[in-house]
């Protein structure tokens, strides 16, 4: 019997086929995605990288809820007209804390790997609240009732906790601070608020100087009065892409190649 | 039962083996694959063995094999990009080197800058000043000739590169009080029949007449006395028929109530000097330019 005739067997048996195509298919998965959980060069050593503080982490989830990822990417491409349009391509090292990671492969918007600091938070209310004011060719919805909408603060630790599950570095004092830096960071002149400390929290342990440090605080939604989401949306939205110092990173360092 | 335990038959018709199957006595012919498919096929593995010879492929224990060709998509682009920047170097290396009226002066820096300011504006200005610097309520339209902060070239360079009340030291600051602190609601709604006279527009001229006293005491020290403007302090002309927020009598009480300040970043922070200087020359092409 001619090897042709053995396969002529698994053409033949459906279940055999399935099996053995599962085979394969698991070979390339460790050959191809394995490494990249143990080799060094993966995620880039690059300083100011920290994960997301509480206030950031509820924009995210927002972000995510409304389906912002359905129109806009977070991947700025080593080719030379996104770095000329959107500045430094991304780094694996900036979505290290991303679960689940916002790369997208669509773009119907703008990529937003690097909005951050772009433009004001009065821009960012005025264009969430009616794209077309600002930007009259948008095709975007508006997003005027975040504005409206409380924020939930209700699961904020349990999130820290789910992201720490998963390998993010939150220790049990960002855990059991979660809602009060919150709160600091939407509401710095409130009664109960500490800026001082969310620094320290989202500095001192990743590496950064806390004179210096790349959280900012303040009424994301110009109304100290109250949390609302439109708070978390633009303190997510303003820190994208601002936290690794490319002062101290060199782009054509061995190490930094791919 | 296999079809190889009996010799297979062959369909009279074409002369070709069948599989041995048969649907309502339709049967299949077995005819090889062609040639050429299978030879692509077979050439492409060899390609891609060679191609993971070439290029990055292989894990290892600290890294993957670098392939022989030392091939990098981000080296690749250092050098797209220095190719690039060498090829518009014979400008925009005297656009480095020179002053803002040197180049307006030389008609081919002047074209080129403008051009290029006007790519770096539709990247970076375009969403609050408009992809024609019409500008939208709160940004200031670039292409007339009101200037809050200066339309001179010096002036319209330190406002893109320091920005308009950000974080950053050297921003520009202004800040208009709120005057539903410091006067009565019916002073407020007289000073805005004022300022509509000013620019000549629908206004009752009873209420403007008793506001001429509270505008020379609260409003003239920044915005001139007929409404000019000032813009050292930042203060927006009000006597002509250029509205930064809405030119309508409620707008205006709200503005003077609790006024609405634009913030712009220090672009200096984000942009090359030789990028600001560019959009500086294209900004001062739109019509405004002092």
């Amino acid at each position: 019997m001619s090897l042709w005739a053995k396969h002529e067997k698994i053409e033949k048996n459906a279940t055999l086929l399935l099996v053995l195509s599962l085979v394969v298919v698991s070979i390339g998965g460790m050959v191809e995605i394995a490494p990249l959980f143990y080799l060094e060069n993966t995620i880039e050593k690059v300083k100011g990288m920290r994960p997301y503080t509480p206030l950031e982490l509820t924009g995210r989830n927002i972000y995510i809820r409304e389906g912002c990822y359905v129109c806009h990417s977070q991947m700025i491409r080593p080719m030379r007209d996104e770095v000329e349009r959107y500045g430094h391509f991304s780094l694996a090292a900036e979505s290290m804390y991303d679960h689940p990671f916002q790369w997208g492969s669509k773009r119907t918007g703008p990529d937003l790997a690097r909005v951050g600091g772009r433009y004001s938070d009065d821009w960012h209310i005025d264009h969430l609240r009616d794209p077309r004011a600002v930007a009259p060719e948008s095709i975007m919805p508006a997003y005027g009732f975040l504005e409206q909408t409380p924020l939930n603060l209700e699961h904020i630790a349990d999130d820290l906790v789910a992201n720490r599950m998963v390998g993010v570095p939150y220790n049990d004092e960002h855990i059991a601070n979660a809602k009060i830096d919150l709160i600091s960071q939407a509401q710095p002149d409130g009664d109960n608020s500490d800026v001082d400390a969310l620094i320290e929290r989202y500095s001192t342990p990743f590496g950064i100087d806390p004179e210096a440090p790349n959280v900012s605080a303040r009424a994301f939604d110009r109304d100290p009065e109250d949390i609302t989401e439109m708070d978390a949306l633009i303190a997510y939205l303003q820190m994208l892409g601002t936290l690794v110092d490319f002062s101290d990173y060199e782009p054509m360092a061995d190490a930094n190649l791919r | 039962m296999s079809v190889h335990d009996h010799k297979p038959e062959i369909d009279a018709a074409t002369g070709v083996g069948t599989t041995g199957h048969e649907w309502d006595g339709v049967k299949e012919l077995n005819n090889p694959l062609p040639r050429w498919w299978l030879s692509i096929f077979y050439i492409s593995i060899i390609w891609a063995v060679g191609y993971m010879i070439a290029y990055p492929a292989w894990p290892m224990v600290s890294e993957a094999t670098r392939g022989v060709l030392g091939y990098s998509s981000r080296a690749e682009l250092a050098e797209e990009m220095q190719v690039a920047a060498k090829a518009q170097s014979q400008w925009r290396d005297q656009i480095r080197d020179l002053d803002l009226t040197e180049i307006s002066a030389s008609p081919e820096l002047a074209r080129f800058a403008t051009r290029a300011g006007k790519a770096a504006f539709a990247v970076n200005c375009s969403q609050c000043h408009g992809s024609g610097a019409q500008g939208a309520i709160g940004y200031p339209n670039l292409n007339d000739d009101d200037w809050i902060w200066g339309g001179a070239l010096e002036e319209i360079h330190d406002t893109i590169r320091y920005g308009v009340r950000n974080d950053s030291d050297d921003a520009r600051y202004s800040e208009m009080p709120a005057f539903s602190e410091m006067l009565e609601p019916k002073e407020i709604k007289s000073v805005a029949q004022y300022v509509l006279s000013l620019s000549g527009l629908d206004h009752d001229p009873n209420q403007a007449s008793q506001a001429v006293e509270i505008f020379a005491d609260n409003c003239a020290d920044c915005h001139g006395e007929k409404g000019e403007g000032d813009v050292e302090m930042g203060a927006p002309k009000l006597a002509d028929a250029i509205w930064l927020f809405r030119g309508d009598s409620d707008s205006i009480i709200r503005q003077i109530s609790t006024p609405s300040h634009g913030v712009m970043p220090a672009w200096g922070e984000k942009l090359s000097p030789t990028t600001i200087k560019e959009l500086t020359i294209y900004v001062h092409s739109l019509g405004g330019g002092q």
